[in-house]
């Protein structure tokens, strides 16, 4: 049942995905576009763990703690520059 | 067919239920109005879904007789910490760059 469930789920976040792939090309204004990167890496996270747990394998987590951190710095450099017009002042 | 166990059916229930906070979080940043109200969707309702995941492959990992499995809680407590501050930093940014908003937006004509 696990694997089924497994499958459903991972179609699930892939949906997910899409929609904010949507988002992040209509997107009708930069912080709109910046929110739908923020959601993807999260999503992609989910993806991630999904994988590492239909494949029963641990090596992924650190993949995923990788892209937690780097999205993070994305997120909040991108939203910097809008802010103030420079990141690093 | 073997007898699915109580475990097997507590992990499904968390990933359906991580799975669909996930989907409704990503349906809302699609499908709502402006920017102010989409920005719920993601930081609320995804969050809380990518939490659910991780309790489901906590609990997968640790019944698995390799002992406990904690290591996947860092990725829960760093996105539980993170998802405020990024929604707050991303919202300032809108405020500043002026973006419209729905004439029912409450408080709209308080200063940011």
């Amino acid at each position: 049942m696990l694997d089924i469930v497994t499958q459903v789920a991972m179609l699930m976040v892939s949906l997910a995905l899409v929609l904010n792939l949507w988002r992040l090309l209509r997107g009708p204004s930069l912080p709109d576009r910046i929110l739908a990167l923020d959601t993807m890496y999260i999503n992609s996270i989910a993806l991630l763990v999904l994988y590492g747990l239909s494949q029963a394998s641990m090596l992924y987590f650190e993949a995923a703690l990788l892209i937690a951190l780097m999205g993070f710095v994305g997120t909040v450099a991108l939203s910097k520059y809008l802010l103030r017009g420079d990141i690093i002042e | 067919m073997e007898e699915t166990s109580w475990l097997e059916w507590l992990i499904s229930a968390l990933l359906l239920i991580g799975a669909a906070f996930a989907l409704i979080g990503s349906l809302g940043l699609a499908r709502l109005p402006d920017f102010f109200m989409r920005l719920h969707g993601p930081t609320k309702a995804t969050t809380l879904g990518v939490g659910s995941i991780i309790v489901a492959s906590m609990v997968f990992f640790s019944t698995r007789g390799e002992g406990l499995s904690l290591h996947e809680l860092l990725i829960a407590l760093f996105l539980f910490i993170t998802a405020p501050v990024s929604a707050h930093i991303v919202a300032k940014a809108a405020l500043h760059v002026r973006l419209p908003y729905r004439k029912d937006t409450q408080n709209w004509d308080r200063d940011s």
